[in-house]
């Protein structure tokens, strides 16, 4: 007979972000997650290369209706990610102190990862008018220079934060109108699955951010070679010259955002934005 | 030319009505003055009613300021300035915007019911344009609060203070936001005065002000006539001025603030010519003509009030325009049918009626729609004018109402001159089907907002003002900041 009252909580599965859904990896792999005491935190998917090819589709086939989409709704998509995190700063920070964190360490790293949130949303529909131009030709041209979005942009996520690190790399991308794949915090992946979460509640379309955990030293290569992968962006220095060799295969934008104080608002500015965007000039006769 | 295509739209049916119900909104029966976070009585004790311009039934009477209230609303918003909003963080004001933008996306339909009750627009114009756009207008510049350096590069935006706002009575929401959004994302406080036609949406935005949580005194909603606006002008402890409305009324501001050394902007009057060549799309173009001239019953400062069409084309462009004017609907602003509204007030109607009188005795001819129109309210006929010339005054005036004077040209460099051959440039329109023509024009028409192959479209991230007497300075876009800030450095 059961004699004790005590509820047994129920543990969450950790799953990658792919496509808009909640798979496990197709490799079914998983390494252990561990407190600092030893006991294991939780199993979480260790992503497969062919987990990365996946997403690069789900990212290419999204990339054309979200590149399309206006300023001013993306703006509103990055502003209701944020509105979907203020409601669930408790689950984050518990999560952060899970990994090591202090509780007002993790607290000021929620915080911080709304406000940026917000930032960018801010500049859905201003970026443009900051960074384009109409340019006083000699000829009789009305000739003016736009940004746009350069497609698809992998992101190896920082190791340290495992959420603001994560944000600040994956908004400047999509509110830019890209698309993108990242590989979470090996160390502290667990924010970044809930982030998935906070993301498929936002009504960020599918395929527009794709969610992968697992080994770095595994994905590396296959974030940097892919060739339908049109920029990288690394926050770790030992990489660097594996990433940037490898990028060379399709001419990738290789954006390195090494040494970074993720938490400070220095770490935000609209040339993260413009980090993964082209120019595009357009020369148009004046006459009759 | 008799059009063969034109469509039976009087061929013996009618649209059945579809209303907008008015059972989810709210109109208090008074209000006072928005002063310091409270709606508080006005010092004098007077009130002057709101009316619905379609039925002429009373709606509300709001408060008439005197210039004891613009006082205390002026302290109420030095006092916010000087207290929480010019020390909080950039990023943080922006919060509060947003938050109002949000609550106006969610309080939407009741604002365009109580828009289109109080000034007569018809309600899909009101739904579908000035309430989603006021609330885009917050959400653009609440993201500018914390980026206002880049707008400026090299050197460092500073706010201003108090902004003393007056808006007129044909976008009274729009303006409002128009007026508040940019000014509140640069650090300043302000006291607005919507138009005494049309006051309830300015104080309905009070309520979200307040319910969005804003420090108390950093937006006051004061509501009176001219002598108002007059007392906001020139109050001393008013740092800014920003007016919208008629060219008479900016002149008299202009030399109000000279000497003064506050900054201003103006947003007034308009003469807007369509200026439509032979290879334009002519089916389209006349949907441009309609849209620019009847859209809110031509209560528009960039109005396409005369249409400027080649000579080739200019019959069968006047004879498209007169079978699309039999299919406007004028009549009861709350049905989704409507097409022209009402007139906003009885004194606007005057004002019409009385250049309808003046066209035809200049000797033009007169043509209006045959569909019958309400019988209560204020209404006026979808009306164009031919046979005008250059120097008529209804080619030269601001009418404000659904009013088209029409001339012809032959080459691009008549109708330029006469596109700009008037005191206005507010703005201009241009239909073909060539490139280069649309460059060549936009280059050549001295106005602040030509829209080629479109017309009246607005946008909070596009700059919107006048060249020559339409007025001073921009509203909209990231110039539009530049008129609540002083850049130092």
């Amino acid at each position: 007979m059961v004699t004790s009252s005590a509820r047994i909580p129920v543990e969450k599965t950790y799953k990658i972000y792919i496509d808009g859904k909640f798979p496990r990896t197709e490799s079914g792999r998983y390494f252990a997650l561990k407190d600092g005491a030893g006991a294991v935190v939780a199993n979480i998917c260790r992503g497969s290369r062919k987990d990365f090819r996946n997403s690069v589709v789900a990212a290419r086939k999204a990339f054309a209706g979200w590149s399309a989409t206006s300023a001013y709704l993306r703006g509103q998509i990055l502003y209701r990610i944020a509105e979907m995190l203020e409601g669930r700063q408790d689950q984050f920070v518990a999560e952060l102190v899970l990994q090591g964190r202090s509780k007002r360490s993790a607290q000021k790293e929620v915080l911080a990862s709304i406000d940026r949130l917000i930032y960018y949303a801010g500049w859905s529909d201003k970026y443009q008018q900051i960074f384009s131009a109409v340019n006083p030709v000699s000829s009789s041209h009305f000739n003016f220079s736009v940004l746009e979005a350069t497609g698809i942009v992998a992101i190896l996520a920082p190791d340290d934060d495992g959420l603001i690190g994560l944000v600040s790399n994956i908004a400047p991308a999509i509110v830019g109108g890209n698309t993108c794949v990242v590989l979470a915090s090996e160390t502290m992946p667990l924010c970044a699955v809930s982030f998935a979460e906070v993301l498929h509640a936002s009504d960020v379309p599918g395929g527009v951010v794709n969610i992968l955990t697992g080994f770095k030293d595994e994905l590396t290569d296959q974030f940097a070679s892919h060739m339908d992968v049109n920029a990288v962006v690394y926050a770790d220095h030992a990489s660097a010259g594996k990433i940037q060799t490898k990028a060379a295969d399709n001419l990738k934008r290789v954006v390195a955002r090494t040494d970074n104080k993720w938490t400070a608002e220095s770490a935000q500015s609209p040339y993260l934005i413009s980090d993964t965007q082209e120019v595009k000039t357009t020369w148009h006769p004046i006459g009759s | 030319m008799d059009n063969q295509n034109k469509l039976a739209f009087d061929g013996g049916w009618q649209y059945a009505p579809a209303p907008e119900s008015t059972d989810h909104i709210t109109i208090d029966g008074q209000y006072g003055l928005f002063i310091g976070g409270d709606f508080v009585a006005p010092e004098s004790g007077k009130y002057f009613e709101s009316i619905n311009p379609a039925t002429e039934e009373v709606l509300s009477s709001v408060a008439s300021a005197s210039s004891a209230d613009v006082d205390s609303a002026v302290k109420a918003a030095r006092k916010a300035y000087n207290g929480p909003w010019s020390k909080m963080k950039a990023a943080e004001r922006g919060k509060y915007i947003y938050r109002i933008a949000r609550i106006l996306q969610e309080r939407a339909r009741e604002f365009a019911t109580i828009e289109s009750l109080d000034g007569g627009k018809p309600i899909r114009e009101s739904r579908d344009i000035d309430i989603p756009l006021a609330a885009a207008h917050f959400f653009y510049y609440a993201g500018w609060a914390d980026k206002l350096e880049y707008a400026f590069p090299g050197k460092r935006p500073v706010s201003l203070g108090v902004a003393g706002q007056i808006i007129p009575w044909n976008f009274p929401l729009l303006m409002a936001a128009w007026k508040i959004a940019p000014a509140l994302a640069c650090g300043n406080t302000v006291v607005l005065k919507p138009a005494e036609t049309t006051p309830l949406t300015a104080l309905k935005l009070a309520e979200v002000v307040r319910d969005a949580g804003l420090p108390d005194g950093v937006v006051n909603i004061i509501t009176g006539a001219g002598e108002t606006g007059a007392a906001i002008v020139n109050h001393d402890d008013v740092d800014k001025v920003a007016f919208t409305g008629s060219t008479g009324v900016g002149r008299i501001i202009q030399r109000a603030l000279a000497g003064t050394n506050k900054k201003y902007t103006l947003e007034l009057g308009g003469k807007a010519a369509n200026v439509i060549f032979a290879d334009a799309a002519i089916d389209q173009a006349v949907e441009g003509i309609v849209n620019g001239i009847f859209f809110n019953q031509g209560h528009v400062c960039c109005a396409g009030s005369r249409l400027i069409v080649q000579e080739s084309v200019a019959d069968e462009v006047v004879q498209k325009l007169k079978d699309r004017m039999e299919t406007l609907i004028v009549g009861d602003p709350l049905d989704k049918n409507t097409d022209i509204g009402a007139i906003n007030s009885a004194s606007q109607l005057e004002t019409i009626e009385s250049y309808l009188r003046l066209g035809q005795e200049e000797g033009a001819e007169m043509h209006q729609s045959s569909r019958d129109i309400p019988t209560t309210g204020y209404w006026c006929r979808p009306t164009i004018f031919t046979g005008v010339s250059q120097s008529n005054r209804i080619v030269q005036e601001e009418i404000f109402g659904p009013v088209l004077a029409i001339q012809t040209f032959r080459t691009l460099d008549e109708g330029l001159s006469k596109a700009n051959n008037t005191p206005y440039g507010l703005s201009g329109g241009v239909w073909t089907d060539k490139g280069s023509k649309i460059f060549k024009m936009t280059q050549k028409i001295r106005a602040g907002v030509i829209w080629a192959n479109t017309f009246n479209k607005f946008d909070p991230t596009s700059p919107f003002g006048g060249y020559k007497e339409s007025g001073v300075g921009r509203e909209g876009g990231m110039h539009g900041l530049g008129a609540y800030l002083r850049l130092e450095g």
